[in-house]
């Protein structure tokens, strides 16, 4: 076994022993990443120096200096600042961003003595569901060539499936870490809103943005989360709750615990192998012990018009910041301000952006606020209460990620609206806030990685971790790897 | 029709945004579906249903009024596409 394909936890352990020393390890992933990102792309930029210097002190790091991630090359989402390291959320307005601070997060990681080797690339500003919209790079699935790995953080998806690093974080707003960890065979986390600091997250939509691990087990998760996870007075929507150690919450067998299959994820658009994995993951959480019992969403059909009123609508406002004064692209030929704001604006964002910055603009413009952001707003709290009542009945959900497994490049074409209906399972959640998470299921008749979600109350990751470990378990995949 | 060739005009000069006429047409033709179908929203009754805007709301999240550390003026500055060392430099204003 190579190095660079070790878990975290198997790595943890060797680099305890000194059989391994994270500079080795972190020059195995860096290697690795020469080897093959080429045609990945899941790297929009590469530190290897940086990286080694961590790797170093690392290793350098004695007894109880050495902390939960001693010496583990992990890989950033290009959305989250890191200090001295470009920045470019994936696009040409901040193609030369350069933050003078680190994300929380980021923090939290390197204090822990994890090792950044880079930033991975992502659909601009987060706005997508293929990373198709990246202005850098576009990543590639892992296991199959000419298929997206997914988005918006597509790039920290293939990172962790192509054995590039060991971990990754991403960002999930409307199912961002979810949906490429189900396309590329992973494990994502999106944790309760609030759980996880967003001090350093470049804003797309504040109401609905989290920080979450990529890994490719479920105890790796857990290892990320005890790390990233807890409250950050620098962000005014973290909550001051209790953080366990969520490698406790790892109990096997599912006595006890209640399943809920919420049936409107079951109907006319899911992929009938997609429905087949679920299905059996349930089955095997039954023979676990579990109690499997039918709840209803009632109103999961209008989630995908809500996130696309509110989430637009806030990002107009979050993304009006994109001037060309502080930082950016900045149109030197401008005359006016407004022509500078203009010119500057026009240039640096994609189509995606623009349309999503105009959406919103609209929605929540004089005389159409009450009509769009507002009705949306409502609605949310009717789905946030479908949740409710569904959980006074089980203790966690389990059903799709995604309608089907990972499409071709380009296949979603000309029509947004079919690539924002292709959300629908994962966007819920952003809504009520609710904490999800996304375990490998089984494959597709093609070879395509196919994910379960999991989704339960706010601040109950325990269980999902529970219920994510013995799924994990049943299925018995955790140690395939695409052949690369 | 939900949206008018006018009114995307109108909306991306209060955005700051530049189009084409062909992105303008392009643009027109995609909000005007997407604000089609945003409408099944009205199908619903919300009627003395409190909106929701923050998931799991926390009040007043404020910090002692002391001084804390903050960015320099050189960091502040760095990223500026045009600054004098001591401000950001734009076109006229007035």
């Amino acid at each position: 076994m190579y190095p660079y394909e070790l878990t975290i936890s198997q790595a943890l352990e060797k680099l305890g022993k000194r059989e391994l020393s994270s500079r080795e390890l972190t020059l195995s992933c860096l290697e690795r990443i020469a080897e093959i990102d080429g045609h990945i792309n899941a790297f929009i930029s590469v530190h290897p120096d940086h990286a080694l210097a961590m790797a170093d002190r690392a290793d350098a790091a004695k007894g109880d200096k050495r902390g939960a991630l001693c010496g583990i090359p992990v890989s950033v989402k290009d959305l989250l600042c890191t200090k001295g390291i470009a920045t470019t959320c994936g696009s040409k307005i901040l193609e030369n961003f350069i933050p003078p601070y680190n994300a929380t997060v980021v923090d939290r990681l390197e204090q822990e003595g994890a090792v950044i080797l880079g930033k991975t690339s992502m659909d601009e500003f987060a706005m997508g569901s293929t990373s198709e919209t990246c202005a850098f790079k576009v990543p590639e699935n892992p296991w199959k060539k000419g298929y997206v790995a997914g988005g918006s953080s597509g790039g920290s998806a293939a990172s962790v499936a192509a054995c590039e690093c060991l971990a990754s974080l991403g960002s999930d707003t409307g199912g961002s870490i979810r949906q490429p960890a189900s396309l590329c065979g992973i494990v994502g986390m999106k944790p309760t809103y609030g759980r996880v600091s967003r001090y350093g997250l470049v804003a797309y939509a504040s109401s609905l943005d989290q920080v979450g691990p990529f890994s490719r087990d479920v105890r790796d998760c857990a290892l990320m989360m005890n790390v990233v996870a807890g409250y950050d007075a620098r962000d005014s929507t973290s909550v001051q709750k209790a953080k366990p150690d969520y490698t406790k919450s790892m109990i096997t067998g599912m006595k006890g615990v209640k399943v809920g299959v919420p049936k409107e994820y079951f109907g006319a658009g899911l992929d009938p192998e997609v429905e087949a994995v679920i299905r059996n993951g349930a089955t095997l959480l039954q023979e676990a012990g579990a109690e499997i019992v039918d709840v209803s969403l009632p109103h999961t059909d209008y989630c995908v018009a809500v996130y696309y009123l509110i989430a637009p609508a806030e990002a107009s406002s979050n993304l009006a910041r994109y001037d060309g004064v502080l930082y950016g692209y900045r149109d030197m030929t401008a005359e006016s301000l407004i022509d500078m704001y203009k010119e500057s604006r026009s240039a640096g964002f994609g189509a995606e952006v623009k349309r999503r910055i105009l959406l919103g603009t609209y929605a929540l413009s004089s005389g159409y606020y009450d009509a769009y952001y507002k009705k949306a707003s409502q609605v949310r709290t009717i789905i946030t209460n479908d949740f409710k009542k569904a959980f006074e009945s089980c203790d966690v959900l389990i059903s799709p990620v995604a309608p089907t497994p990972a499409w071709r490049f380009g296949e979603k074409g000309e029509d947004p609206l079919s690539m924002y209906l292709s959300d629908i399972f994962s966007i819920s959640a952003n809504l009520a806030g609710i904490p999800g998470i996304s375990v490998p299921g089984g494959f597709s008749g093609d070879g395509l990685p196919i994910g379960i979600q999991l989704q339960g109350p706010h601040f109950k990751e325990e269980i999902l971790f529970r219920v994510a470990h013995n799924l994990e378990k049943g299925v018995g995949i955790s140690d395939k790897r695409p052949a690369l | 029709m939900k949206i008018t060739r006018e009114e995307v005009e109108h909306v991306a000069n209060l955005a700051r945004l530049n189009l084409s006429q062909e992105e303008l047409a392009k643009m027109t033709e995609q909000l005007d579906n997407l604000l089609s179908y945003v409408a099944k929203l009205d199908e619903l009754d919300t009627e003395n249903i409190k909106p929701t805007t923050h998931a799991f709301s926390i009040s007043n999240a404020f910090r002692d009024d002391t001084v804390l550390g903050s960015l320099s003026q050189q960091e502040a500055l760095a990223n500026s596409p045009k600054q004098n060392g001591e401000c950001f430099i734009v076109p006229r204003i007035i």
